[in-house]
């Protein structure tokens, strides 16, 4: 192991290398881009023995991915925002095709207006393509997710994606652990896929499938996305065995006794952590959950963390329009069934990498405290110029 | 006629592809040369449902079934990775249909070949999407009615040349090919596997469906074809080396318009236009390989 002062980016690129990826592929957005230029180094310079395919879109990016996992090599892909986008069809394809592709995903805002900074709703408009989703609080996560990621995406045939915020963690440098090639090789076996495309043993991939059979290959799908919430704890029990570190679905910070629990994703949680410091230092109850997988939904963890709330405030970095923010549609399914559950306020903030700062969130806290009950609606925090242009106040 | 390939067959009778379709004859053919040390990439198009509905294939090769424009993409990665396994000796094949070549794929496939990547890719080219019901597409050619063309809105804008737009990305190799033709098929098959980097296949391949012909009048009608000189055979080597491989009797074009129900609208002038287009074409065709007429 070695302790290196590293971006989220070279995070990832390392763990690519270590995980010993065999086929990268990818095309450039800022700012997923300083992954891929680390990476194409290692590749030209031997560094790693892999082939990096220099494609000509993000929709081809992951088609060659498509077509390489399926002939039986680990593979890789960062991208970003609009290039998340154009891969929407393919995203379906991949998990469909049940093939373990790990992508390092950078949250960035959607145009137009054109915006390169932190905003979730590209990742989370991808929800229900049946990819797995991490998401990551620091550089450090960030690595270890990522070598996690190979192995349960591996062990389910199913497709991840480890996702960072733009800038705050991807370009933001951290002494991070770097472990060492045989201590990952140890955790990370090299690839046997259980299928692949092979003349020795002729058969189709991703046919046509009648009704007859559709349903049942879908709910397959449910049942492997269903297994990652059990295989999460031994993978993660392995993981700490070599590495010593571990992170759960959900990480829960004095949520026992809070009164009020706020819900976070991503590097917002390391700001809410210097909030809860001092707000618990004045006496107020407050707790905090990150939650760091979204796909599968740790719908149980969710449940019991937030028993004891009294009410819950969630962090939406991200919004579904005509609808709510996601974390916080997500929240209310979960606990909308256990009796007597504690109402959910949603909050808006930090869109397009606006800063969500600690006064940001202690707005929220403020918010939630003092109202009777949740509007069904989502609050927006610290809108200016909108507000006055839509001429609502 | 002997045809010099394997005995074996890589396709199953019993498919589900209409009778008298162009495009399983050339598939047959295609595969008999290419041999079993083939994977095959099959973005969507009338093939993907000749090669069977799960869990039945009528190939007995490797297939990958993928999204309709990752021809050139998905076969990119499929080369890749079996260049990591060590095995140099499988070729990759892309088959696609004319839109997935000409129109929604294109991007991929020029991608793919701009890369030189080490792949063949075969077009059939039955001049529209078939799969979806005879709708037209860059290569449907002047005069066709389709279903996205109907009635005096028949297509009045020339074929997409696609030889030439591959050619224009110097690819090692680029060749026509037809099903009425399969002796001089089967040999550019066979010279496309023994070369290296991108190789590109146009094959024109009838479809009794959608041109509302007969289906006993496939072959004929693709003969007509290359008679008329509306589909030429010719090979392109590097980009720049042009070889005419078949000199036509030069039929005139309205015998092979007249027996199609797709061109039945056209009248005597539309078929002189259409003519006059083909000589054009030929002419330029010919001055590219060095002849002259
Ligand atoms: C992105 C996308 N758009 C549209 C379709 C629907 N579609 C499937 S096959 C096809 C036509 C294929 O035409 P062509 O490539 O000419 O092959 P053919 O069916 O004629 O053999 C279309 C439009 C699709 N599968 N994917
Ligand atoms: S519609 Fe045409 S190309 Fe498609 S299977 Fe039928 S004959 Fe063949």
């Amino acid at each position: 192991m070695m302790r290196r002062v590293l971006e989220g980016s070279h995070a990832v690129a390392e763990a690519v290398r270590l995980a010993r990826v065999q086929v990268i592929s990818a095309y450039p957005i800022t700012p997923q881009t300083h992954i891929v230029e680390i990476l194409s180094d290692y590749c030209a310079s031997g560094k790693m023995n892999a082939r990096f395919l220099r494609v000509e879109s993000e929709h081809s990016c992951l088609a060659a991915l498509i077509g390489a996992q399926s002939t039986g090599v680990r593979t890789f892909t960062a991208t970003s925002s609009q290039g998340l986008a154009l891969m929407h069809e393919l995203l379906h394809w991949a998990s469909g095709a049940r093939l373990p592709i790990v992508m390092a995903e950078v949250n960035r805002a959607l145009a137009p207006g054109w915006n390169i900074w932190t905003d979730q709703s590209d990742s989370l408009a991808q929800r229900d393509t049946g990819w797995m989703q991490f998401y990551c609080e620091d550089a450090q996560e960030v690595l270890d997710t990522m070598l996690m990621a190979y192995r349960l995406a591996e062990m389910v045939n199913l497709p991840a994606m480890v996702v960072l915020d733009a800038f705050f963690l991807s370009h933001t440098y951290e002494p991070v652990d770097v472990p060492g090639q045989e201590e990952v090789d140890r955790f990370l076996p090299a690839y046997a896929p259980g299928f692949r495309l092979d003349t020795a043993h002729p058969f189709a991939l991703s046919p046509l499938v009648a009704p007859n059979a559709y349903m049942e290959m879908r709910y397959e799908i449910a049942a492997a996305m269903e297994d990652v919430l059990e295989k999460l704890d031994s993978v993660e029990g392995e993981f700490a065995g070599i590495f010593g570190r571990r992170y759960g679905a959900v990480e829960a910070v004095r949520c026992e006794d809070a009164d009020i629990v706020l819900v976070t994703s991503g590097t917002v949680t390391s700001t809410a952590r210097i909030l809860l410091e001092e707000l618990r230092a004045k006496g107020e109850k407050v707790g905090i959950l990150k939650i760091k997988m979204f796909r599968p939904f740790p719908v149980e963890a969710i449940r019991r963390a937030l028993a004891g709330a009294k009410k819950i405030a969630v962090v939406d970095r991200n919004f579904s329009f005509g609808a709510t923010g996601i974390f916080a549609q997500e929240v209310r399914a979960a606990v909308c069934n256990v009796p007597e559950h504690p109402p959910v306020f949603g909050f808006i903030a930090g869109l397009g990498g606006r800063d969500i700062t600690t006064g940001v969130l202690a707005s929220m806290i403020e918010q939630t405290k003092t109202a009777e009950a949740p509007p069904a609606e989502s609050i927006w925090i610290g809108l200016t110029e909108a507000a006055y242009a839509t001429g609502r106040s | 006629m002997q045809l010099d390939v394997l005995d074996q067959e890589l396709m199953c009778s019993g498919h589900v592809g209409c009778p008298g379709c162009g495009a399983t004859i050339a598939m047959r053919f295609f595969l008999k040369t290419l041999g079993e040390k083939t994977v095959m990439v099959l973005p969507a198009c009338c093939w993907s449902v000749i090669a069977g509905p799960y869990p039945q294939s009528t190939l007995k090769i490797p297939v990958i079934h993928t999204a309709f424009e990752t021809g050139g993409a998905t076969a990119t990665g499929v080369r890749a990775a079996l260049d990591m396994l060590g095995d140099t000796e499988t070729t990759v094949v892309t088959w696609a249909g004319d839109g997935g070549t000409f129109d929604i794929g294109f991007q991929a496939l020029s991608g793919a070949v701009e890369r030189n990547e080490d792949f063949i890719y075969v077009c059939y080219d039955n001049e529209a999407y078939m799969n979806t019901g005879i709708q037209r597409s860059s290569s449907t050619p002047y005069g066709a009615w389709t279903t996205t063309t109907p009635g005096t809105h028949w297509k009045h804008l020339r074929k997409k040349n696609i030889v030439e737009a591959l050619v224009a990305h110097r690819i090692p190799y680029a060749a026509t090919a037809n099903i009425a033709f399969p002796e001089d098929l089967v040999r550019k098959a066979r010279k496309a596997k023994s070369i290296k980097g991108s190789r590109f296949l146009h094959i024109f391949a009838s479809c009794p469906t959608g041109w509302r012909i007969p289906s006993e009048m496939s072959i004929k009608i693709a003969r007509m074809a290359v008679q008329t000189n509306i589909f030429p055979l010719y090979e392109v080597e590097d980009g720049v080396r042009y070889t005419i491989n078949y000199k036509p009797r030069e039929y005139l074009v309205r015998e092979y318009f007249k027996l199609q129900g797709r061109f039945r609208h056209l009248t005597d002038q539309d078929l002189d236009a259409i003519q006059e287009m083909v000589n054009e074409d030929w002419q330029l065709l010919l001055r590219k390989a060095g002849e002259h007429a």
